[in-house]
């Protein structure tokens, strides 16, 4: 019995991409697993060593870090829930016929290739107190009857930031669930007809259930981004007031660069271990479609 | 009668709502731009104006020659040049590899690729920044390269994957039959048809680069310091001046656009392809 020769030349293949993957991925991931277990503080280089667990002891008592974790669950309730409500309702819309369709599929997309710091600096302006335009629609339309400092008080501050994390969301929820639409073989919808369905009932009879798929993986692909989010939230408040809009990784991301390394990394582990739980369904889900 | 009605409806069921969230999608890059053609007098007046009264364009002035936009603009472009010609060199043959071989471990190493998507950038910037530091590479451009290569590869990976598990086998089996090795069959046959692919790819790698702000805020000085920390940076002790911070981001989305526009059909096919089918 002749041996089957092992062929190199996948392992060749993958070989450049892994070694960076594994030195930039791997190598830092592990890296931040040690360090939550030292105090590590740029500012006190004398203080840095092991110091086992005491930094997930003081996370866990950190009030600061319970209420960013509640605010992030908010945060992506509340944004990644609107992104598909609004997603798919404009995905419904682009996928009718009419004049300039492909036009506004274009543009629909825009806020999707933006920035994220101009998308928080944008609606900064926006919401500007002094100077805002949405101050200003809002008394037009005679909704309000005083300016309102939207980011500058706790009580709006947060429910600001979600519209604007929702307004970068909807693009990609409605593109991916408008080729989800275009899968939809016609028949479907003939025989609803056939059946005397209304628009509702093919809506939740047909329609949703087609998507079922699309759905699951792009809402589970958004809560990962949008829970790990930190330049929109970052350019509009720092999270502030108060702390007001401070989700876990606008936490993270204020302490490491205040060079507290060891707290920072401590938290982050915990975070990717809160979203390891969503991604293991969606890990799941890919396998299956790559056939792998 | 019948088809007032239907006007109605289609006004109803289609063009208001459509309008209605388009507006509130485009809005924020109309006010950008109008507010970056504003004289300072009408920028914080008492009476907003929805369409200047008096147009300007010395903030798009201010901002190349005193603000020397021109070197972040640079320092954009390098950093997402070099990081969309890597992550394509290495991704295409990975993805070429999963494709087409089958192999021992590979269902391992695809799972290696496609975990990277889940970390987040937090828990990566803080030993990146400290490795950087050790090496003495922070505060230059490949560092940039490098921590924007762990979102791209996998993502490149995962992409060029799906394309080419697109493309029928009995291109190379033709070719294979005429006498061509693998890799010729490679060169000749499989990228060709590959390169507007690899063009969305790359159209993804760039804008994703460009776009950056979290991996850049940490990384960059004076020096190499890139579009979106740049912007941040024209928040000085005086406040914001809106007029040079719009004008700034109208320059900055202006380029992804164009680019985005051009790739967009096969991006959104690649994007949507793996969720679409499974």
């Amino acid at each position: 019995m002749l041996r089957k020769k092992i062929d190199i030349w996948p392992y060749l293949l993958i070989a450049p991409a892994l070694i960076i993957i594994l030195a930039m991925v791997f190598v830092p991931a592990f890296n931040a697993i040690l360090m939550s277990f030292q105090s590590y503080d740029l500012r006190r280089p004398s203080e840095i060593g092991f110091v086992g667990l005491s930094n997930y002891g003081e996370v866990l008592q950190d009030s600061l870090f319970w209420e960013s974790l509640l605010r992030t669950v908010i945060w992506v309730v509340f944004g990644v829930g609107f992104q598909f409500v609004f997603g798919f309702a404009l995905a419904l819309l682009l996928n009718k016929k009419f004049k300039g369709r492909g036009i506004a599929r274009s543009v629909s997309l825009i806020p999707w290739v933006t920035p994220g710091v101009l998308i928080g600096l944008m609606w900064r302006w926006i919401y500007d107190g002094s100077y805002g335009v949405l101050n200003d629609i809002l008394l037009k339309l005679g909704l309000i009857q005083d300016k309102i400092p939207f980011l500058a008080q706790e009580s709006t501050a947060f429910p600001s930031v979600i519209v604007t994390i929702i307004w970068q969301g909807v693009p990609f929820f409605a593109l991916m669930l408008l080729a989800g639409l275009q899968g939809v073989p016609g028949e479907l919808y003939e025989a609803a007809d056939i059946d005397g369905a209304n628009a509702f009932q093919k809506l939740f009879k047909v329609t949703i259930p087609s998507l079922k798929n699309t759905i699951f993986v792009t809402t589970l692909l958004r809560i990962i981004w949008v829970s790990n989010s930190v330049d929109v939230i970052f350019n509009m408040t720092g999270g502030g007031p108060a702390y007001s809009t401070q989700t876990l990784s606008v936490y993270i991301f204020n302490k490491a660069t205040s060079l507290n390394l060891g707290y920072s990394s401590t938290m982050s582990i915990l975070l990717t271990l809160l979203l390891l739980l969503v991604a293991v369904p969606y890990l799941k889900n890919m396998f299956k479609s790559q056939g792998a | 009668m019948k088809r007032d009605k239907n006007v109605l409806i289609r006004v109803f069921a289609l063009y208001l709502p459509l309008a209605i969230l388009l507006i509130f999608l485009l809005f924020p890059f109309y006010w950008t731009f109008v507010t970056s053609i504003k004289p300072d007098k009408e920028l914080y007046g008492s009476v907003v104006t929805y369409w200047p009264l008096n147009t300007t364009f010395e903030s798009y002035r201010k901002l190349f020659f005193e603000f020397n936009f021109l070197q972040p603009m640079y320092n954009s472009f390098l950093v997402a040049m070099i990081t969309m010609l890597l992550s394509l060199a290495v991704s295409v043959l990975a993805a070429y590899a999963f494709s087409r071989y089958r192999f021992k471990g590979r269902k391992i190493f695809m799972m290696l690729f496609l975990t990277n998507n889940m970390f987040p950038t937090v828990l990566l910037l803080i030993p990146l920044y400290s490795i950087m530091r050790n090496i003495g590479m922070l505060y230059t451009p490949m560092s940039l390269v490098l921590s924007y290569t762990t979102f791209t590869i996998p993502f490149s990976v995962w992409l060029l994957n799906g394309y080419l598990n697109d493309l029928p086998l009995s291109l190379e089996e033709a070719a294979m039959v005429d006498g061509a090795n693998k890799a010729q069959a490679f060169t000749r046959i499989i990228f060709p048809v590959l390169v507007p692919c690899l063009v969305a790819t790359g159209v993804y790698i760039f804008m994703t680069s460009w776009n950056e702000y979290t991996f850049a805020v940490m990384f960059t000085n004076e020096a190499n310091r890139t579009i979106p920390v740049a912007l941040k940076n024209l928040i000085g002790q005086l406040g914001v001046q809106w007029d040079l911070l719009t004008a700034g981001g109208i320059i900055t989305i202006i380029p992804v656009c164009i680019m985005f526009f051009f790739a967009q059909k096969r991006l959104v096919e690649g994007l949507t392809a793996g969720a679409v089918k499974g």
